[in-house]
């Protein structure tokens, strides 16, 4: 097992600013080609959700993590490992609704934003967007269907950015033909 | 102790990639429809390995229900830590993180292969003569 701990710490390391500022690249040309900002939005995650189906087996790789039990688990997974590797930052998991399929990733700061401000006329732009195609994606691929959507946004003035995570359903999985 | 062969399916049971080395005894049938035997193999979560008194089959699937198999003779210790080595080494690094690789396709990548095979002649069991 010492093996593949080493693998986590010797991770390739990149500069933040290079990844913020090459985000924020992306984000204008969609709003260049678009001009809608729901259009935006929606291309953001799909962008997002291409990455996350492949990001998630990077992740897994690297972070020899299995099966999550239940969604508690999936949500501790999220903060405390995946935004730890990838974003270099640790949300807080809170706001569980009463059935427990629910959650609220709170950020204080989010990498992605570092630099931005916003025009007036982008009110209906969620920057980040590109984070919530990312969780659906990678969680798609470990059979969870969840909904994932922002839900407050210090880029509109909120005090916090907040990701909203509602559990769907668990994706059966299709076994070959021939299987009673 | 030896390596006969290896294969990889993915979550829904196609068969991305099979690797031979040292099998002696083929199935009378074309490769095609070895591809097509192999999906007959069903295995259930959290399985590592069984045997018969001529080989021993190895078994590791990932969350993500990539599945990778390999056969061995029977001397072979448990090959968890090599399969997923293959997994995080080589599927992930030249597979997953290479765009042109289609996802759940038959895997076309030569250096895949070539750094697959490379890894397998490698292991210490892989030589017959080791046995």
């Amino acid at each position: 097992m010492s093996r593949q701990s080493n693998r986590t710490t010797d991770s390739k390391k990149m500069n933040a600013e290079l990844f913020t500022l090459t985000y924020g690249a992306l984000v204008t040309q969609l709003c260049k080609d678009y001009e809608n900002d729901e259009e935006v939005n929606k291309q953001l995650d799909k962008m997002g959700y291409n990455i996350g189906v492949r990001l998630i087996e990077d992740f897994l790789a690297r972070s020899s993590v299995g099966r999550c039990q239940d969604f508690r688990e999936t949500a501790d997974v999220i903060a405390k490992v995946a935004f730890k590797m990838y974003l270099g930052i640790t949300p807080s998991v809170t706001n569980w609704s009463p059935a427990g399929d629910e959650f609220s990733l709170i950020m204080e700061s989010n990498p992605l934003v570092d630099f931005v401000e916003l025009p007036d006329n982008h009110s209906s732009l969620v920057y980040s967007n590109l984070l919530c195609g990312v969780l659906r994606g990678a969680l798609e691929m470990v059979q969870m269907a969840v909904d994932v959507k922002f839900s407050q946004d210090t880029l509109r003035g909120d005090n916090v950015t907040e990701i909203r995570m509602k559990f769907i359903k668990r994706i059966e999985e299709n076994l070959p033909a021939g299987d009673e | 102790m030896t390596v006969h062969n290896l294969y990889i399916f993915d979550r829904n049971g196609s068969c991305l990639h099979y690797g031979e080395w040292n099998r002696k005894k083929q199935a009378g049938i074309s490769k095609e429809e070895v591809r097509q035997e192999a999906q007959l193999i069903q295995l259930k979560d959290g399985f590592l390995t069984f045997q018969t008194s001529k080989y021993k089959l190895h078994y590791y699937e990932t969350a993500t229900g990539i599945k990778i198999i390999m056969n061995t003779d029977l001397g072979v210790p448990n090959a968890k830590d090599i399969l997923h080595q293959i997994y995080s080494t080589l599927y992930v690094e030249y597979i997953v993180k290479n765009p042109l690789c289609v996802l759940g396709e038959q895997l076309s990548s030569d250096l895949f292969s070539t750094r697959l095979d490379l890894y397998i002649r490698a292991l210490p069991f892989f030589s017959p003569r080791a046995a």
